[in-house]
């Protein structure tokens, strides 16, 4: 099936590059129904009303069809599994007719704005705590929330992301459709601020907790100092002969 | 000086055979003394850490300058760890010393009983000091679990959320126990002051009472020996306390400090200000205790679900894994040297170390053990393994579950065929002197 699939993208890979220049030429922008019907209509439906295969997406608006989208995570690589980020499959041009054509479907929320001038990491921490880190970890590093399911490390995703992610719940994830703007303000400025302030007290060992710093107490604190002891006793040895 | 001290204490003598006292040299003998020399470092660098921390559950507005928590309520003890570590001056080296020292300790401990185990130390007269040491190895996680849940913060607070579940599960005791324990139903106000007086007065006291113990029954005892030409029951072959076996420690202390420090300087542990203040109502993952809990974590994370009612009495399912399995664990532990005995039947004193080889049955249970130990540690961090393997954590428990069962066994009677056949070999090449020596008889002629 994969094969099938990936004979399949290659050939719309192809047709892609020998139509784009043209499509260029003769009309600037990409037309979002007919990108829909072509890549997304098989699952979701013509008019996004959703099949077997896929959920209706005529509510999720622009925010979901833009994190979707840029994220990589539709279309899906194959049936079943969790949509990871990838390498989106359409350039930003394509997404913002296929973002615009889901919008036009039903009532679904905006991208949202992000301005992290005036947010408040600290009410940001407490949020995060509260409402990210049981799945997400609390340094945002991801983790295993159960049934085969993952939340992901939150150390690529962009500001926009973020903010996308909480008004629309992809994947496992709840919605947080009573958040008011200012905590999601708050929320995203504390994320940025877990990857980019400094590691205090050297180097991080994945943000994880216990697990990891086990492993190196035991493999390279115990180990090393066994390593001496032994270095240490059979160094006598040596004097003797 | 020193004859000014005689004169009044008449230690001369004693100094004088003390000095000289034998000690065998042999690295694997040094395992000991790793395990004291972190727990000297845990000392000093602990009481750097009591002159700052504040063990108070009140609630405190934190103005510090770590600029996510500022103007967030936190309890005292949080706002004075992240005190000693942002703005006490080399606080958070010393934390982080004490932390990874905590770590190292434990696992040299085991690391000294797994030669003291395998090399059959622990046989008369010897028992005594097993025992000991099996009481110094409860108080040594004791001590880490503890002084884990000083910093008040949401990690350290789910663990003690889980040591009270365990607690009110034994049956008919369990509420009682929980509050003598707690004060109250969890969370608690006074749980921190209780756990403060426990880690810094209550188990360091025992625990350096007892290494004393442990350490003057072996000054009594003296060392057990591996065989080896001139090596008897009776004798002791090594070096002198003075100086060769002081240097070699100070060495080792020396080592042990830089380790450490090494550890404590370069590689970030328990970032408390990540995790957030302690709050009943939450919750982050992945949360793990410290290594050496880690196995009782495990054990919890593996048993299904089972509420079983006897007569009445409801026995929820945290008492199998929480209570009851490290109850038999350590009662095995400890009372091993008497059931090896009752099964050899060999009453005799021993100061010459066995070759672990010699006994394969004995070196079969104890790697059963270790795997059976290491397994429930894994389990512990069942939601780690499982974005490790890219597997649901619910397979990665399945899978364990089996395991528990399965690979101790099978990895014991592995290692015992191994010591069996290399004690054979062993032994083959002892039998073909053996018998040469034989031919030769007591005439001199072969």
């Amino acid at each position: 099936m994969s094969s099938a699939v990936s004979r399949r993208v290659s050939l719309v890979v192809c047709l892609g590059a020998v139509l784009a220049p043209l499509s260029v030429s003769v009309a600037a922008e990409p037309d979002g129904r007919e990108l829909f019907i072509e890549s997304c209509a098989s699952c979701h439906g013509s008019e996004g009303q959703g099949t077997d295969a896929g959920p209706s997406i005529i509510d999720a608006g622009a925010a979901a069809a833009d994190f979707q989208l840029r994220t990589g995570r539709m279309p899906l690589a194959d049936d079943g599994a969790q949509a990871v980020r990838k390498p989106p499959a359409f350039s930003p041009d394509e997404i913002e007719a296929l973002t615009a054509f889901v919008a036009s479907l039903g009532e679904g929320p905006e991208i949202p704005t992000v301005d992290l001038d005036g947010a408040d990491l600290s009410d940001g921490q407490e949020l995060f705590v509260a409402n990210c880190a049981a799945c997400h970890g609390a340094t945002g590093s991801g983790g295993a929330v159960g049934a085969g399911a993952l939340a992901p490390s939150l150390s690529v995703a962009d500001p926009v992301e973020i903010a996308e992610a909480m008004l629309t719940g992809p994947g496992q994830m709840p919605v947080f459709t009573a958040i008011e703007s200012e905590d999601i303000q708050d929320i995203v400025a504390y994320v940025v601020h877990l990857r980019e302030q400094r590691a205090f007290g050297g180097a991080d060992l994945g943000g994880i907790g216990p697990v990891p710093e086990g492993f190196v107490g035991l493999g390279l604190g115990v180990a090393c100092l066994v390593a001496i002891s032994v270095l240490l006793g059979s160094k006598r040895k040596r004097d003797e002969a | 000086m020193l004859r000014w001290l005689d004169g009044r204490l008449g230690i001369a003598g004693l100094a004088r055979k003390s000095l000289k006292k034998v000690f065998p040299d042999h690295w694997s003998f040094l395992l000991g003394e790793l395990a004291l020399f972190s727990f000297i470092i845990l000392l000093a660098t602990g009481v750097f850490l009591t002159l700052f921390y504040r063990p108070d559950a009140q609630l405190v507005t934190y103005r510090g300058p770590y600029a996510p928590l500022q103007g967030q309520e936190v309890s005292a003890a949080y706002e004075s760890v992240l005190r000693i570590s942002f703005e006490v001056r080399s606080g958070l080296v010393m934390r982080q010393i004490h932390h990874w020292a905590a770590l190292v300790f434990v696992g040299s401990i085991v690391v000294h009983m797994m030669r003291v185990f395998f090399t059959g130390a622990f046989r008369r007269p010897r028992d005594v000091n097993w025992v000991v040491g099996v009481v110094l190895l409860l108080l040594g996680i004791g001590a880490g679990f503890t002084g884990y849940s000083l910093p008040d913060d949401l990690l350290s607070g789910t663990g003690l959320r889980i040591a009270y579940s365990v607690l009110i599960s034994v049956p008919l005791l369990g509420p009682h126990l929980a509050f003598l324990a707690f004060g109250g139903e969890f969370p608690t106000e006074g749980i921190i002051s209780r756990l403060f007086v426990m880690h810094v007065m209550l188990i360091p006291a025992l625990i350096i009472g007892l290494v004393s113990v442990h350490l003057a029954i072996l000054w009594r005892q003296k060392h057990t020996q591996y065989k080896g030409a001139g090596r008897t029951e009776g004798n002791v072959v090594g070096k002198a306390f003075w100086p060769q076996q002081v240097m070699k420690s100070a060495a080792l202390l020396a080592l042990t400090a830089a380790v450490l420090a090494f550890m404590g300087g370069l590689l970030q542990i328990n970032p408390i200000w990540d995790f957030g203040p302690f709050d009943a109502t939450t919750v982050s993952a992945p949360s793990q205790p410290d290594w050496y809990v880690g196995w009782l974590e495990g054990a919890l994370r593996l048993f299904p679900p089972l509420d079983l009612t006897l007569f009445g009495i409801t026995i929820p399912s945290p008492f199998w894994p929480g209570v009851v399995m490290p109850g038999l664990a350590f009662t095995v532990m400890g009372a091993w040297p008497w059931i090896e005995r009752r099964v050899t039947r060999d009453e005799a004193e021993h100061h010459l170390l066995d070759d672990p080889t010699d006994v394969p049955i004995r070196v079969g249970i104890g790697v059963a053990g270790l795997i059976f130990f290491g397994l429930l540690t894994l389990a512990g961090g069942n939601d780690v393994l499982a974005i490790m393997f890219n597997a649901s954590v619910e397979q990665i428990t399945n899978v364990l579950r089996i395991a528990i069962f399965v690979l101790p066994a099978s990895g014991g009677w592995l290692a015992y065929r191994i010591a069996a056949s290399l004690g054979n070999n062993k032994s083959n090449l002892l039998g073909r002197k053996r018998g040469v020596k034989l031919r030769r008889g007591p005439t001199g002629g072969f």
